[in-house]
C-alpha cells in the first residue's frame, strides 16, 4: 500500500475505532446481542416451538378436560336413592364444594394458571441447555474473547431464557382461553400482575439453570437433572391441586416451593380467587427468591467463566 | 516498555491448573509488529493454554504479558478490543446467513451498523464470499466456512490476529487458498498474525518466526531457516561403482562438508548448502574417472526440526470431553 493511502486508511481506521469504543462504554453492551442470538435460534424454528408447547397443551386439553370435577357433583350425575334431593340443590352443593376446594367452579381454569407456570418452569430449565452446546462447539470461547463483560454474557443468556418462558406462557394462556378458561377477571392489569409473578420465577430459575449448565460436565447430566426436578417440583406445588386437600407433610413442601407462590399470585390475578397468601406476600417471596438465585447464579457463573 | 517493536511481550507466563498441573511453565518471548509467528507443539504441550491466556479467556497463575500495549491481567477488555481471534472450531451459527452472523460479530464488538455493514461487505469480498453472503452458513463447504470464520475474526480491524489451526481438516487446494488469504492479510492490513498449526509445511510457507513449545516450556525459537540449519545441514547420499576405493578423505577436504560416512561404495555426506556442494562432489568423482551409481539430496524439513525438539514419543492426550468433541466437529465440518 502506498504511504499516502496508508496514512489516510489509518486515519479512517482511528475514526472508526473511536465510534466503536464509544458503544463499548455502555455497560449494557452485548446483553441484547447475546440474548437476541438465542431468541433468533428459537423463533426461527417454529416446529421446535410447537413441540415444546405440545406437552402443556396436552395437559390442558386432555388432563384438564378429563378431570371434570364439576360433573361429579351436579344434579344430573348424582343423587341419593330414596332421598329425592332437587337437582338445583345438588348443583348448588357441587358448586359450593368446588369453590371451597378450588376457589372457582371451573377446574379447567384453575389448572390453566398452573399450566402457565408449568411452562415457565420447563422453559427456564431449558435456558441453560444452549450454553452446554455453546461450550461444546467452541462458540463460548468466541464470545469470551470479544469485548463483552463476563456478567453481560450470563445476563444475556438468562434474559433470553426469561423472554422465551414468558412468550411460551402467553401462547399457552391463549390456548387455555380458546379451550374455555374463565376470562371474566382477565384485563390488562391482571395480566400484568400474573406475568410479573411469572417473570420473577423465570428469572430465578433461568439464573439457577444457566449456572448449573455452565458447570455441568455434559448435556446428559443437565438433562437428567432437569427431568429429575421438573415433575416433582410441579406435583409438590399448588399447580395441579389446591394445597388444602394435601397431607400436611406435603403442605410444608408446597409452602417452600417458589412455584406455588407464582401460581398463587397468578390465580389471584387471572381468576380472582382468594389466594393462600396475600398478593404482596407472594411477590415478596418471589422477589427474595429471585434475588438469591440471581446472585448465586451470577457469582458462580462469573467465577467459572474467569477461571 | 522494554521493546517498542513488540506487539506481544510475554514475561514468565505460568498457568497451573487445579494447583498441580503445570500447563505453561514460566515462558517468555516477544512477537514483533507485522510478523507471522508460528506456535508449534504436540497436543497438551501448552499451546492452547498460552493462547487462551493471551486472548484473555482466563488469567495466568503468575507472570504476565503485554498484548498490543495492554496488560492481559489488568486490562483484558482493552486487549479484547484490539485483537481478533479465529478459533480452531467452526463457531459460526450454521442456521444463520453469512451476512447475519458477521453483523452479529460486529455487534459483539459494539461496531455501529453504519460502519459494520460496509466493512462486512468488504471482508466478505476479501475472502471471496460476497456472492453467498445471503445463504445460510450450513450450505458452505469446509473451505468456505474457514474463510468465513477468517472474515469474522477481522470485523474489528484487529492489529493482531490469533489463528488457531486455520487449515485443520482441509484438503490441499483449500489449504493453499487459505494460505494465500493469510499472506494477503499481512500485506494489505500490515497485520501481525499469531498462528498455531500441526501442518509443518504451513509453518515453512507462512511464518517469519517459529517457537516450539513442549511440556509447558519453549524449547526452540527462530526463523524456519535457522531452525532447519540448526539441525546440522543437508544430507547428500552418493554411490560409486568402485566399491573398493575409499574417497572419504578427498570428500572431506571440500569446503562446507561436515561429515562423511562410508559403507562400501556408498557415502552419506552431511553438509551445508547441499545443492551447491553436490556438483563439486560429482566433479571430484568424474575427474578421478569413477562412476556414479546414484545420488540423493535431502534438505531438513520442519518435520525433522519438530521431531528433534519434541521427540518421537506419542503423547497421551489429556483433553476433556468438550475439547475432543470440538475437534471432531471441526474436522467433520471441514470435510463437508
Amino acid at each position: 500500500m502506498p504511504d499516502k493511502i496508508k496514512t489516510n486508511y489509518n486515519k479512517a481506521l482511528e475514526a472508526e475505532r473511536a465510534a466503536e469504543y464509544e458503544a463499548l462504554n455502555n455497560p449494557l453492551h452485548g446483553i441484547w446481542t447475546i440474548a437476541n442470538r438465542e431468541l433468533k435460534k428459537w423463533y426461527r424454528v417454529p416446529l421446535l416451538l410447537i413441540m415444546t408447547l405440545i406437552q402443556p397443551i396436552i395437559w390442558l386439553g386432555l388432563f384438564g378436560k378429563a378431570a371434570n370435577f364439576g360433573s361429579l357433583f351436579s344434579g344430573a350425575s348424582f343423587n341419593i336413592p330414596g332421598v329425592n334431593i332437587p337437582a338445583s340443590v345438588l348443583n348448588n352443593l357441587g358448586n359450593t364444594l368446588l369453590t371451597n376446594t378450588f376457589g372457582t367452579t371451573s377446574y379447567f381454569s384453575f389448572l390453566s394458571v398452573g399450566m402457565l407456570v408449568f411452562v415457565i418452569v420447563f422453559a427456564a430449565m431449558f435456558s441453560g441447555m444452549s450454553i452446554v452446546w455453546d461450550r461444546r462447539l467452541g462458540y463460548l470461547n468466541k464470545i469470551l474473547s470479544a469485548p463483552i463483560p463476563r456478567g453481560s454474557i450470563v445476563v444475556g443468556k438468562v434474559l433470553s431464557g426469561v423472554v422465551r418462558s414468558l412468550a411460551q406462557a402467553a401462547i399457552v394462556l391463549i390456548v387455555a382461553v380458546v379451550l374455555g378458561m374463565d376470562t371474566s377477571y382477565i384485563n390488562p392489569v391482571s395480566l400484568l400482575v400474573a406475568f410479573a409473578a411469572m417473570f420473577l420465577l423465570a428469572l430465578s430459575l433461568s439464573s439457577l439453570f444457566t449456572m448449573l449448565a455452565l458447570r455441568s460436565k455434559d448435556w446428559q447430566t443437565q438433562m437428567t437433572i432437569m427431568n429429575l426436578l421438573n415433575l416433582p417440583l410441579i406435583f409438590a406445588s399448588n399447580a395441579l391441586f389446591p394445597t388444602k386437600i394435601m397431607p400436611s407433610w406435603m403442605q410444608t413442601i408446597v409452602a417452600i416451593n417458589p412455584i406455588s407462590y407464582a401460581v398463587d399470585a397468578g390465580r389471584q390475578a387471572l381468576l380472582g380467587i382468594a389466594g393462600a397468601n396475600p398478593l404482596w406476600f407472594d411477590f415478596l417471596y418471589l422477589t427474595v427468591f429471585s434475588i438469591i438465585m440471581v446472585a448465586v447464579g451470577m457469582i458462580l457463573s462469573l467465577r467459572y467463566l474467569s477461571k | 516498555m522494554a521493546n517498542k517493536n513488540a506487539i506481544i511481550e510475554v514475561k514468565n507466563l505460568t498457568k497451573v491448573f487445579d494447583n498441580k498441573v503445570k500447563a505453561v511453565d514460566d515462558i517468555s518471548f516477544n512477537i514483533n509488529y507485522g510478523e507471522i509467528f508460528g506456535f508449534l507443539g504436540p497436543n497438551g504441550a501448552g499451546k492452547s493454554t498460552t493462547i487462551n491466556m493471551l486472548t484473555t479467556l482466563f488469567p495466568p497463575t503468575s507472570g504476565t504479558a503485554m498484548v498490543c500495549g495492554y496488560n492481559i491481567s489488568k486490562e483484558p477488555m482493552e486487549v479484547r478490543k484490539s485483537i481478533g481471534t479465529v478459533p480452531q472450531d467452526y463457531t459460526s451459527d450454521s442456521d444463520m446467513t453469512g451476512q447475519e452472523y458477521i453483523i452479529f460479530c460486529a455487534d459483539l464488538y459494539g461496531i455501529p451498523r453504519n460502519i459494520a455493514v460496509p466493512r462486512a461487505a468488504e471482508l466478505l469480498k476479501l475472502v471471496s464470499l460476497q456472492d453467498v453472503a445471503k445463504n445460510k452458513i450450513d450450505s458452505y463447504s469446509g473451505g468456505m466456512r474457514r474463510r468465513f470464520e477468517l472474515a469474522c475474526g477481522l470485523i474489528n480491524r484487529p492489529k493482531l490476529l490469533f489463528l488457531d489451526e486455520p487449515t485443520l481438516g482441509l484438503d490441499v487446494q483449500t489449504r493453499t487458498a487459505v494460505w494465500s488469504y493469510i499472506t494477503k492479510l499481512k500485506k494489505e492490513y500490515s497485520m501481525t498474525i499469531f498462528l498455531t498449526t500441526h501442518y509443518l509445511e504451513e509453518v515453512d510457507a507462512l511464518c517469519d518466526r517459529v517457537a516450539i513449545i513442549d511440556h509447558g516450556k519453549i524449547v526452540k525459537m527462530g526463523t524456519p531457516k535457522e531452525l532447519k540449519a540448526g539441525l546440522g545441514g543437508d544430507i547428500i547420499e552418493i554411490g560409486i561403482k568402485e566399491t573398493s576405493i575409499n574417497i572419504s578423505d578427498r570428500i572431506l577436504k571440500i569446503k562446507n562438508v561436515k561429515d562423511v560416512k562410508r559403507s562400501g561404495g556408498e557415502y552419506r555426506i552431511k553438509a551445508k548448502n547441499g545443492e551447491e556442494l553436490a556438483p563439486k562432489i560429482i566433479d571430484l568423482i568424474l575427474k578421478n574417472k569413477y562412476h556414479i551409481t546414484k545420488i540423493f539430496l535431502t534438505k531438513p524439513t520442519m518435520d525433522e526440526v519438530y521431531l528433534e525438539y519434541t521427540g518421537k514419543s506419542i503423547r497421551n492426550e489429556q483433553s476433556d470431553k468438550d475439547a475432543q468433541f470440538r475437534q471432531l466437529h471441526t474436522i467433520r465440518t471441514a470435510r463437508m
